[in-house]
């Protein structure tokens, strides 16, 4: 199959060739890589890379094709998609589609034949970056480089109203129901809901928008925060709902964007890493057991928090619960005289693996208010 | 929690000789073993009876013991260090089943020993198929339906209800050994009888047939504290029924969603936690049905194995140095990842690559032996390549093997490939199927027809298409642009293989690709997939965009190892590889490895400042050298000591003007091309072999004739002995000239008189251009004419005398200055009647450095390494590296006695003749080291052979009639140790002569007697037979005595073939019944030839 050259531009003005994959067109985001060797269909459809460009390390993408099952939102979320050698053919038992179909009709443009491993140590030296891809009616690359700088930035990026869902809905627990749990949907995966609904919660996914007198209404268990893209700096209504169901006393657990979330409820501040820690293989310890976990991350964001000491907060004290081996980022806090708890990671794990399932667990036995604060 | 404190000492115990199965892939995971826990400060015993490793070097450890291991030996050197605890799940099988015995006799209890890594139970759970299976279903998962049986009317009742065909698998034996498929009834009693006997606990398991789905591994290690990683998952190309060291194989898995993957992770975490393995690796077996997803656990290894070892050089995790310091203490989380230095090893690999992996096959050694792919590995080595696409790892892989067709080729046109016949062959599983497919692919068998045939998943399928299509492209291409040459390169292609496509040169391809400036780039394994800055400098090539690995500017060498484990080329020439790289970077030169062989020490991104995992072809190594060239000094490059596979580029890289240190390739040439080396012998005044160039079968009797049978006859231009046969008369010629070989003018055969009854002599020698350093005289054990690689030697020399020695040094001397090395020589010598013949020189490392290193206690292949870079012996000697005084043939009065004993794989092929040849068929060696010969040759026995010499019982004896004269002596003395003796007629009667109680058993041909009187064949088959000595006139599978043989293998009885074997088994059988021998340590000997050298000096 021959396809159109393409070609991705960075913000620093670096500029790598390939070829068409995906729609043809142009498309714009942040530039971040991903170094799951599994899980490209979940990948996609999660929606906190809304407006992200995602580089593929591992080179062979698109061997399994497209299935129906597996989707963790209704629509493909990255704004591009880099991978160095996309599949000429599908193998799978579940497959219904290729990905590069798949990508096609929900409009994504992809470049492949990239060295995807450089791409990557460039973006991990420099960090993430504006980035542009082009196919087609390609222009000339200096305007190129000015229609990159012209994107928006992911730092001060709002982006929760692109993807939180538009009404209320519920998933009902699997089995008899033990809890009832909100789930404020900051980006919200498939996954998670299904989690808590194994475990006997019903959960009602409710807009981002919501008040907490429109949440409290529900007479929630518990309240669930979920992860979601952009900056959690501009979240001022989720941390004001945050605050409402601490003071309150409901308990609370948080993924990813809702750490963040739960971060700032507290006080504590969030930046922005380098790179950020995307892919399925991360050590995180749990400070509690000293057990180490492998899970699936992504974030670009992080929360500062004093890692060594319990630490004041408007609600008490509070510490770190968990933290990335790799890297020290914080991963995890825990409120010690309220019923809140929040990890920067995904148990959820679609993709990735399952070691921290156990977290929503927790988060029931927050709920059932066994849980004792050390 | 860091190392515990209560161990201070730890046994350590290795897999013993290279067999089929258990390669050196345990050296690489003892070595890293021993290293490791040494670095903690704990005393470290080993036991490994293989003298080729590099574990076994006496740096490696505190007490090294080359003794056999059996649990009797074991105990014995438990006795005398006392160890606190051991380690045995680093050494394959060998040392598993070791730690069991050892285990059930009390030993452990007895001395206080406690267990690492895997405790009794969880080896139990994991290695119990019982167990196992009641794990899996425990866990939720499922297993084959099957059946355990215990006898063979158990296998028939249970099939009746599983249904052909069904797979037979052994329980407690190594790399499937034993196992196969059943295809009907007349299959399952062969397969099963056989696997009855095989497992120790006589137990097989029967299991429904999962033949043809997706086979995986998942390579997981989990610490004290109940942290589990997955280090690595493998797919096989080949699907279920090939056993997965004889599959190609690929990492990452490739054809998985992450929901399958992370059922299979999550089904593997749960194994690992019920089966109880403490701290450590272990690999777990698993088949998915492609229709449908149904996954089944097959098997688990509680043990770091050979897909642990492949999985440590996929990904740059180094699992059995892990696994070590997880067994004394530490948790993933407190040790770090060497390659990022800045992160812990509790996290799981990453790659932005694909590694292949494929086998290398010897059925060209083995007549007779059947060469379709089972459950039972047949295998004898493997090359592994990485790429930064499946199509680049797998082309990279397949030139690695350096077999003669593993590449790819394109016939000329679409209409010369018959594709129904492939499509036919290839339902059987061989060597050589992917050739099969692709040519089929490319004539137009469709994807379904060829995945239909073979079960090879459709995305591996459509990847080999892709293949051919750029092979149509370059073919059809109107010039080789840069354009075309990048897209072929990034598709894997050699130059060789564009050269066939456009009807170029190689180095036609090499030359344009060069003026148009396309070259690899070289990427980095970092377990992370360039997350992390990576520190070590492991690297692979790949046409891509980005170059990671930069030139140092130091002085450097470049050292090529050997390829692929092969018979003949082997662990030994990794050995002198490794020491050249150890010695060479202490010496001050940045050393830069090239390899592409995953089991071995080489490979290890410890060994040398630099690897590059490369297949070893011109092309490869001279980007390799371009890019190293390109800044710094390169001292050049080493090819004497990786054997054949270097030694066959120091011409081709020599032209491209690449400086080759040490024996020059002129040099090599003298050595190896017959008339110049004939040239050097009689410059010398030395005697060869009279011999003959034949191009027709008049000429080839006349030489018979001039020279006098028997003649050893061999195709001209061949390595390791291939083809060669030992001819005793005409008719034997006739014959050998029409089956083994076509002569003509093109093709001449060699013809060399055959040196009868000669004692055979090797040695390793040492030259810098001025002086010789005799390493070591090897005196074989069986006569000249069995391959030096098949015969057992002793060291110092049992029966030369002064004068003998004094000879054999001045030839030595005098070849090594005739054609001119720098370094190594090998010569070998034939001595029959007073007369000293030079057989042949081999002017490189040879097979039997590491086992002369050991034995004189000197480290030969080191000072090779330095004679090569310009040091002489003298300053060597005065460093210390080299004895102050004397050598290898001046070893002191009272020194002991070390017996080197080939292992040979017959247990493998069954059908195949065991009678040792011209042609070498052993895969490894084991050493034997005490006072007396006797005792050295017992050892050595036992630690080849389970069960060793027999100390009483009964032997069979049938001797060739030039044989009973010298044979009769030896079976006296058996008969006086109270062996009873059955024996052939004609042998009887000699033994009668001579007054020797002998009882006559009939040959097979004549059958069973008038009331049922047993043949030979059933009286071994029966087990009334303990030690076996045929020795056969001629060779052959018709000969007489074949049958003798192979139920010697059957049964696994010591099966002597020479009557010089037989003399050294009475010796070996003598000193046993005189008492139990004594275990030594490698230290201990060493010290003991430098006080004896003090004392004589």
């Amino acid at each position: 199959m021959t396809r159109d050259p393409a070609v991705l531009v960075l913000e620093d003005g670096r500029v790598w060739h390939g070829h068409s994959f995906g729609a043809v067109g142009t498309t714009f985001g942040e530039a971040v890589f991903n170094t799951g060797m599994s899980g490209y269909q979940e990948t996609l459809t999660d929606p906190s890379y809304h407006r992200q460009v995602v580089v593929m390390t591992a080179p062979h993408i698109g061997n399994t094709g497209v299935n129906d099952e597996d989707p963790e939102s209704s629509r493909i979320w990255v704004s591009g998609y880099v991978v160095r050698d996309p599949s000429p053919i599908v193998s799978n038992w579940r497959a219904r589609r290729s990905l590069e179909d798949e990508l096609r009709g929900q409009g994504i443009v992809g470049i492949c034949d990239i060295d995807t491993r450089a791409l990557t140590r460039y973006l991990r030296d420099r960090g993430a970056m504006r980035v542009g891809i082009f196919s087609g009616e390609v222009g000339r690359t200096p305007d190129l480089l000015a229609a990159v700088q012209a994107s928006p930035s992911m730092v001060g990026a709002d982006l929760t109203a692109d993807v939180t869902t538009p009404e209320a809905y519920v998933v009902p627990a699997l089995g008899e129901e033990h809890f009832r749990v909100v789930a404020v949907d900051l980006g919200i995966k498939a996954m998670t809901p299904h989690r808590m609904a194994e475990r006997g919660m019903t959960v009602h996914v409710v807009p981002a928008g919501w008040s907490w007198t429109q949440i409290s209404a529900v007479r929630p268990d518990g309240v669930f925060f979920s992860n979601g893209p952009g900056d959690p700096a501009t979240a001022r209504h989720a941390v004001e709902v945050m605050r409402d169901a601490l003071g309150a006393g409901v308990p609370v657990f948080g993924i990813c964007f809702g750490n963040q979330i739960l971060g700032r409820a507290l006080g504590l501040s969030t930046y922005k890493l380098r790179f950020g820690h995307r892919g399925i293989n991360q050590p995180v310890m749990d400070r509690a057991t000293g057990k180490v976990d492998i899970t699936a991350h992504n974030h670009g964001f992080a929360v500062d928090a004093p890692r060594d000491a319990i630490f004041d907060t408007p609600f008490g004290r509070a510490r770190v619960s968990h933290v990335c081996l790799n890297d020290d980022v914080v991963e995890g806090l825990e409120c010690l005289d309220v019923p809140a708890c929040s990890v920067q990671y995904h148990p959820e794990a679609a993709a990735g693996p399952h070691d921290a399932a156990y977290l929503f667990d927790r988060f029931a036995d927050l709920m059932r208010g066994a849980h004792a604060p050390a | 929690m860091p190392r515990r404190s209560d161990i201070r000492t730890v046994m350590v115990i290795g897999s013993g000789p290279i067999v089929i199965g258990q390669a050196c892939e345990f050296d690489y995971s003892g070595t890293q073993a021993c290293r490791v826990l040494r670095a903690e400060g704990l005393r470290v015993v080993l036991v490994n009876s293989n003298p080729a490793t590099i574990m076994t070097d006496p740096e490696f450890a505190d007490a090294t013991y080359v003794e056999p291991i059996t649990p009797e030996y074991v105990e014995r050197i438990i006795a005398k260090e006392r160890p606190d605890a051991l380690l045995a799940t680093l050494g394959g099988q060998t040392a598993l089943n070791t730690a069991m015995a050892l285990h059930r006799a009390g030993v452990l209890d007895r001395y206080g020993v406690e267990l690492i890594g895997a405790d009794v139970e969880a080896i139990e759970r994991g290695e119990n198929r019982e167990r196992f299976k009641e794990i899996v279903a425990q866990i939720g998962a499922e297993s084959a339906r099957s059946a355990i049986c215990h006898s063979m009317a158990d296998c028939l009742e249970a099939v009746t209800d599983l249904g052909y065909p069904v797979v037979v698998r052994p329980s407690f034996t190594m790399g499937g050994a034993g196992s196969g498929i059943a295809y009907d009834e007349a299959d399952l009693q062969r397969i099963a009888g056989a696997g009855l006997q095989a497992s120790p606990t006589s137990e097989v398991l029967l299991e429904e047939s999962i033949i043809g789905w997706k086979e995986y591994e998942l390579e997981l290690m989990r610490d004290h504290r109940d942290n589990v990683v997955v280090i690595c998952s493998i797919e096989n190309l080949d699907p279920m029924g090939v056993h997965t060291g004889d599959s190609i194989t690929v990492a990452p898995a490739l054809t998985l969603t992450d929901r399958e993957y992370q059922h299979m992770r999550d089904v593997g975490i749960a194994i690992i936690r019920a089966v109880g393995v403490d701290t450590g690796g272990c690999n777990i077996q698993f088949a998915i049905n492609p229709d449908n997803g149904r996954m089944i656990v097959i098997e688990m290894n509680p043990r770091v194995s050979r897909s642990s070892a492949l999985a440590s050089k996929a990904t740059g995790f180094p699992i059995a140095k892990i696994a070590a310091r997880l067994a004394i203490g530490y948790s993933l989380d407190e040790i770090p990842n060497d390659i990022t230095q800045k992160t812990p090893a509790s996290f799981e690999p990453t790659l932005d690559y694909i590694v292949v992996k494929v086998p290398r096959f010897a059925f060209e050694k083995f007549p007779g032996a059947d060469t379709t792919l089972t459950t039972t590995m047949k295998s004898v080595g493997e090359a592994m390549a990485i790429g930064r696409s499946f199509s680049e790892a797998l082309q990279k892989a397949l030139r690695s093997l350096e077999s003669r067709g593993a590449s790819f080729a394109w016939p000329r046109t679409r209409e010369d490939v018959d594709v129904a016949g492939l499509l036919g062959r290839m339902r059987r599983p061989h060597d050589g199927r992917l050739s099969l497919v692709q040519q089929a692919l490319w004539a137009g068998a469709g994807i379904d027809a060829v995945h239909d045939a073979t079960g090879i998943d459709p995305w591996f399928l459509e990847q080999i298409v892709q293949i051919n299509d750029e092979a149509d492209r370059i073919r059809a291409a109107d010039t080789l642009d840069a354009q075309v040459l990048r897209h072929a390169k990034r598709r894997g292609f050699s130059d060789a293989q564009i050269a066939q496509l456009r009807a170029l040169s190689e180095r036609e391809v090499r030359e344009l690709r060069h003026a148009l400036g396309v070259r690899p780039v070289y990427k980095t394994v970092d377990t992370c997939a360039a997350e992390f800055e990576a520190y070590t400098p492991y690297h692979y090539s790949s046409y891509d965009q980005e170059n990671e690995a930069i030139p140092s500017d130091r002085r450097k060498v470049i050292i090529l190892g050997s390829g692929p484990n092969r018979i003949g080329q082997g662990i030994e020439f990794d050995y002198s590889c490794v020491h050249a790289a150890l010695t060479l970077k202490e010496a001050g030169f940045e050393t830069i490895m090239v390899n592409c062989n995953p089991e071995t020490v080489s490979t290890d991104y410890d060994t040398s400042d630099r690897l590059y995992f490369e297949p070893l072809t011109l092309e490869d190594v001279l980007e390799i050298v371009h890019l190293e060239g390109s800044v710094g000094e390169l001292a050049g490059v080493v090819v004497q000591l990786g054997g054949q596979t270097p030694l066959g580029l120091a011409q081709a890289l020599e032209d491209a003007g690449v400086p080759i240190v040490g024996t020059p390739p002129r040099a090599i040439h003298l050595a190896e091309e017959r008339g110049a080396f004939g040239s050097v012998l009689a410059a010398a005044g030395l005697p060869a072999p009279a011999h003959g160039t034949a191009r027709s079968f008049a000429e080839a009797r006349a030489i018979a004739e001039r020279v006098g049978y028997p003649v050893l006859v061999r195709p001209s231009y061949v390595l390791g002995g291939r083809g060669m046969e030992i001819v005793y008369d005409d008719g034997m010629l006739a014959d050998y000239l029409e089956r083994a070989t076509t002569v003509n003018p093109e093709h001449p055969v060699l013809v060399d008189r055959f040196l009868d009854d000669a004692v055979e002599i090797d040695v390793d020698a040492l030259f810098d251009g001025t002086d010789i350093y005799i390493a070591g005289i090897m005196e074989h054990i069986e006569e000249a004419g069995i391959h030096s690689g098949d015969s057992a030697c002793a060291l110092p020399a049992i029966t030369l005398t002064e004068a003998d020695v004094e000879r054999i040094r001045r030839s030595t001397s005098a070849i090594a200055e005739g054609v001119g090395v720098l370094g190594l020589l090998n010569v070998q010598f034939a001595l029959a009647d007073g007369e000293l013949y030079v057989l042949e020189a081999n002017p490189r490392a040879s097979r039997t450095v590491p086992f002369v290193s050991k034995a004189t206690g000197v480290h030969v292949a080191k000072a090779a390494a330095r004679i090569m870079l310009g040091a002489s012996i003298a300053d060597l000697r005065s460093e210390g590296l080299l004895p102050s005084t004397g050598d290898g043939s001046t070893l002191p009065r009272g020194a002991p006695v070390a017996v080197k004993e080939a292992v040979l794989p017959f247990g493998r092929f069954h059908g195949v003749d065991t009678v040792l040849g011209p042609e070498m068929r052993s895969t490894g060696e084991v050493m034997g080291l005490d006072d007396t010969f006797g005792v050295a040759f017992a050892k050595s026995q036992e630690a080849a052979y389970s069960g060793g010499l027999p100390t009483q019982g009964t032997v069979f004896v049938s001797l060739a009639d030039r044989d009973k004269v010298r044979g009769v002596a030896s079976v006296r003395r058996l008969s006086d140790a109270g062996f009873r003796i059955f024996a052939t007629d004609g042998t009887a009667a000699a033994l009668r002569e001579v007054g020797v109680p002998v009882d006559v058993v009939r040959k097979q041909h004549e059958g069973r007697g008038p009331q049922g009187e047993p043949t030979t064949v059933d009286a071994i088959m029966a087990g009334d037979v303990d030690l076996i000595v045929n020795t056969p006139y001629g060779v052959g599978p018709r000969v007489d005595g074949y049958e003798i043989r192979t139920a010697a293998v059957v049964k696994g009885i010591a099966s002597i073939t020479t009557v010089q074997g037989l003399a050294a088994a009475v010796a070996g059988i003598e000193s046993m019944r005189s008492g139990t021998p004594g275990v030594r340590s490698l230290q201990e000997h060493a010290a003991a030839l430098t006080a004896l050298r003090a004392r004589e000096g």
